[in-house]
Parts: structure tokens; C-alpha cells; sequence
């Protein structure tokens, strides 16, 4: 048995290496780069000790950033869910061979670039952009309107490149739902209505969860769509750390910034987790 | 009734997709430099972008990076799943964590993270620490897959080798890779998609020499919106379109196969 294990872990030994080297040690550094007053001059070493930053995180202007970052990225979820659920549960009711080609529509738009997709609803909505070229031309309105560059530009983009990300786990759910429960349902007399909200939907809940928690992480920590979407005062939670790293070079803060999105994340997957198992919805 | 309501929904949102995905594709081909109305068709852009030498050194740089992280973190995600597979190792749900973690967090987080780790140590950002940061993350992914495959896997088989005098590494060489190797396979294209698409990461540490094609798309996009942007991201489009269906007919084949 002891062989065993020693066996494992040399398989294991370049995995853990490599894991400890680019995971761990850079959220330790983190950890004591969050604690230091700044960068020592000339260096990219922290230097001195405080509180200080964490403390800055809760200044108004921070919190709000926090909280404009939770916001947009619940709506995210919720709009996500609206559009995704019929989507994906069209699909799941359909006969195997169109169900696995309509599956892949989904997967394409999920497998491409990021950038590509943010970018895509830039050429839309741009002042030269296809909408205002198309109202002008039509004569609805005789200045573009300013479409991109607006915190609505940033919602539209979370929730366009985000949609994938909720059809593929609410998809997977739906389609192992078994039809001879509807079909009792309705020999029970429950209209369609009754028995998509008492048997469809609390057994889709799992699917639901997992896709709100994969969309709202994502959306939460993004930072392409704000970034290219938004404008100068449309800034998320990525957008300060990006700028504390690479602008401002307030490294202790951005690490701050940076370890305050890593908890929250942490905690929401591993709440969820712990309450897909209490409800039973864990994975066979 | 209700079926045709749902139907109308779904094609609106399947719309909803790929329409701007269409007219950015249609809009490639357009002769117009500033405009949005279409002014005749050209293939000027494409020529634009072939003639480009930049392009082509993100291009390089981005094939080098996909092909060494899908080697790398394929050889070592397989180690990883297949030590993780069979055994209960004191000490696994460390590296579970560990494993655990590039998944849930943030890419930004593990992008500044690397910057923090290689600015400390005094390495200089290059192809290097672009690689040794891609293979750190994308690393769990591959061993996802591979656990996935190692769990429909038959254990007698590798028990019949045991049995028949077979040491650990005659089983894992002459039992095990082979009945994994389409898993194995995958999990390289997942790992080659994922590093060719990243953009984060590669935002954090490549540092000036090593622009990849997404940061390339990137600072053409700050730039300003123009044509050759277009064009260069309809065939990220046709490259993503091609190894998305590759990676469905690997891993649909071999869901086949293990079914009959």
C-alpha cells in the first residue's frame, strides 16, 4: 500500500510542482503585497506593513465599484437565465439528432474569442456603427446616439458573451429530465403551465444554480466588455485591478482588490457546492 | 401552440448569437474604411493583414504558445489524473485544491498573481513566463477531462495486467495510455483552444516581445475599430468554428465507441 501512494504521488510530483509554483505562491506574494504600504522605489518589492489598503477597499468610491461590479453582473445572470432557459430547454425536447446539432450553435458562440464576440457588439453600436447608420438612413434620427461606451453597452455585452455559459449547464440538466413525469402530469390533469412549475422547474434548479454561479463569476470578475464597453466612469471590479497593476502601479491595492474577488468568488462556489449537496442536486 | 411560442423564442435567441457574429463577418468583405453601409465588395483587408508582419509575429508567437502549453500540461495532466484516478494518496485533497482553484478563479486573479510572482523573482516577462502561467492554469482543465475518462474506464483490465505479472509501468504503458489515448487527445485540443484563446493571462505576462493574436486583436481594437480588424476576427471565427467542431467529433466519436 505504501508503494502505492509513493507511486502516485511521483506521477503526481511535476502537477503539484508546477501547481504550487504558478497558483499558490502568486496568491501568497498577493497576501503580502495587500499588507505592505506600496512598492519600495524602483523595485516591485512591497515595503512596510498596514491595513491600510483593505481599509481603502471599503472607501466609498471602492465600495461602489464592488457593488456597480455586483449589480451588472446579477443582472447578467438574471437576464442570462431569461433568454438561456426556453433556449435550452427547446433544445433538450428535441429528437436526438437535431438536438446534438442545435447543441453545437450553442457551443460555437462559447468556444469563440471573447474578445471577437465584445467586439462584434462594438461594430453594432458605435457612432459609424450598423444600428445608427441603419436609423439614420431610415430618417428615425438625424445624430447617432450614443449606444457604445455606457454602462448599458457593458450590460448588453456581459449578458451577450455570458448566454453560452448559462445554456450549457441548464441544457445538460434539462435533457436527462424524464418525460414520463410530464406525461404523468398531464394524465393527472395539471395543465402545461402547472406542470412546468411544479415538475420542470424544481428539478431543473440544479442547472439553474450551476449556470447563475458559472455567469455570475465570470461576470463579476470581467474585464474585456467593461473595458472595451464601457466608458471611462463604467468601471468594474477587473477594471480597478487591472489599472492598480498596469496604471497606477498601486500594487498593494490592486492585490487587495484582487484577494477581495478571489474570497468573494471562493465563497459563493463553495456555498453553492455545499448547498447543491444539502438539496441533494449533486452529480451522479 | 405552446410549442410553436417556445420555438419563436429559441430561433430569437439563437439570433440574438449570431447576428452580430454574421454582419461582423459581412462587414470583413466591405470597401468601405470608415463606414458601416456597404460599399461593394473587397478582399483588400485580408490582403492588408497577410502583408502584415506583426500579424505574423503574433501568429507565431500564439502557435508556439498553444502547441508547447497542449504538450506540456496534456503530459502533465495525464501524470496528475491517472495518480489521482486509482489511489486514495494521503495528502490528495491538497492537490485537489490546488487543482480546484485555476477553475473557480477569476482569470484576472491569476493573471496579476503571475505578474506579482515573476516581477518578485526578477524574471523578465517573455514567451516563458506566457507559457509556464498557461500551463499552471489550464493544466486543471486537461485533468478535468481526464478524470472524467479515467472514471468510465474499465479497472479489471488493469487488474488482468497485474494479475498476468505486469509491473505499474508495463500496465500504464501497455493498458492504460492506449484505452486513455482519446481522452488524452481531448484533452490536448481542449488545452490548445483554451491557451490560443486566452487573453487575460497573456495580458499579465507576456510582457512586449510576446504579443500572442488575441492581445494583438486587443491593441488593434484600442486603436481604433477598423476593417482589418474585421477581418482578422473572422478568422479567429473560422478557426475557433473548425476546432469547436473538432473537439465534438473527437470526444461524440469516442462517446460512440465506448457506448457499443
Amino acid at each position: 500500500m505504501k508503494g502505492r501512494a509513493s507511486f502516485g504521488w511521483l506521477l503526481l510530483s511535476p502537477g503539484f510542482l508546477w501547481l504550487v509554483a504558478l497558483v499558490a505562491a502568486p496568491l501568497v506574494l498577493m497576501i503580502f503585497y495587500s499588507l505592505s504600504v506600496k512598492l519600495a522605489p524602483g523595485t516591485p518589492w512591497p515595503q512596510g506593513f498596514t491595513l491600510a489598503q483593505y481599509r481603502r477597499l471599503i472607501d466609498v468610491l471602492y465600495l461602489r465599484i464592488f457593488l456597480r461590479s455586483i449589480a451588472q453582473a446579477g443582472a447578467a445572470t438574471v437576464l442570462s437565465l431569461a433568454l438561456g432557459y426556453p433556449l435550452a430547454y427547446y433544445i433538450a425536447r428535441l429528437p436526438k439528432g437535431k438536438r446534438e446539432r442545435l447543441l453545437l450553435l450553442v457551443i460555437i458562440p462559447f468556444w469563440t474569442n471573447f474578445l471577437v464576440r465584445t467586439y462584434a457588439w462594438m461594430v453594432l453600436l458605435r457612432a459609424q456603427g450598423v444600428i445608427n447608420s441603419l436609423l439614420l438612413y431610415v430618417g428615425l434620427i438625424r445624430e447617432p446616439l450614443p449606444l457604445l461606451y455606457n454602462e448599458w453597452a457593458v450590460q448588453l455585452g456581459l449578458v451577450y458573451t455570458m448566454l453560452p455559459l448559462m445554456i450549457l449547464p441548464l441544457y445538460s440538466n434539462l435533457e436527462k429530465l424524464d418525460q414520463r413525469l410530464l406525461d404523468a402530469a398531464h394524465d393527472l390533469g395539471a395543465s402545461p403551465a402547472a406542470a412546468f412549475w411544479q415538475v420542470t422547474w424544481p428539478l431543473s434548479r440544479p442547472g439553474v444554480f450551476m449556470g447563475g454561479l458559472l455567469v455570475f463569476i465570470s461576470a463579476f470578475g470581467m474585464f474585456i466588455v467593461p473595458d472595451l464597453m464601457g466608458g471611462s466612469r463604467t468601471v468594474m471590479i477587473g477594471n480597478l485591478i487591472q489599472n492598480q497593476f498596469l496604471g497606477a502601479r498601486n500594487w498593494p491595492f490592486g492585490a487587495a482588490a484582487a484577494l477581495a474577488l478571489t474570497v468573494v468568488v471562493l465563497v459563493l462556489a463553495l456555498g453553492a457546492e455545499r448547498a447543491a449537496r444539502l438539496n441533494g442536486g449533486v452529480k451522479p | 401552440m405552446k410549442r410553436n411560442w417556445l420555438k419563436g423564442y429559441a430561433w430569437a435567441t439563437f439570433a440574438f448569437l449570431y447576428i452580430p457574429i454574421l454582419i461582423l463577418m459581412v462587414l470583413s468583405f466591405n470597401a468601405s474604411r470608415i463606414s458601416s453601409v456597404w460599399q461593394g465588395f473587397t478582399l483588400a483587408w485580408y490582403i492588408k493583414l497577410w502583408n502584415s508582419s506583426l500579424l505574423w509575429e503574433a501568429v507565431r508567437n500564439s502557435l508556439i504558445i498553444s502547441v508547447a502549453t497542449a504538450v506540456l500540461s496534456t503530459v502533465i495532466g495525464t501524470l496528475t489524473a491517472l495518480a489521482l484516478a486509482r489511489n486514495r494518496l494521503p495528502g490528495q485533497i491538497i492537490i485537489e485544491a490546488l487543482l480546484y482553484l485555476p477553475v473557480v478563479l477569476p482569470d484576472i486573479v491569476l493573471g496579476v498573481g503571475a505578474l506579482v510572482l515573476f516581477s518578485a523573482m526578477g524574471i523578465k516577462l517573455g514567451l516563458t513566463t506566457l507559457l509556464a502561467t498557461h500551463v499552471g492554469t489550464i493544466l486543471s482543465y486537461v485533468v478535468v477531462v481526464l478524470r472524467a475518462r479515467l472514471a468510465d474506464m474499465d479497472e479489471s483490465l488493469e487488474e488482468a495486467a497485474a494479475d498476468l505479472g505486469a509491473g505499474r509501468w508495463q500496465t500504464l504503458w501497455h493498458v492504460t495510455l492506449p484505452i486513455l489515448a482519446p481522452g488524452i487527445l481531448a484533452g490536448a485540443l481542449l488545452a490548445f483552444t483554451l491557451s490560443l484563446d486566452d487573453f487575460i493571462l497573456s495580458f499579465f505576462t507576456a510582457g512586449p516581445g510576446a504579443t500572442t493574436l488575441p492581445l494583438r486583436v486587443y491593441s488593434m481594437v484600442k486603436t481604433g475599430i477598423t476593417p482589418e480588424v474585421n477581418a482578422l476576427s473572422t478568422v479567429l471565427l473560422l478557426m475557433t468554428g473548425i476546432a469547436t467542431a473538432l473537439f465534438a467529433k473527437l470526444t461524440g466519436d469516442s462517446a460512440e465507441k465506448e457506448s457499443t
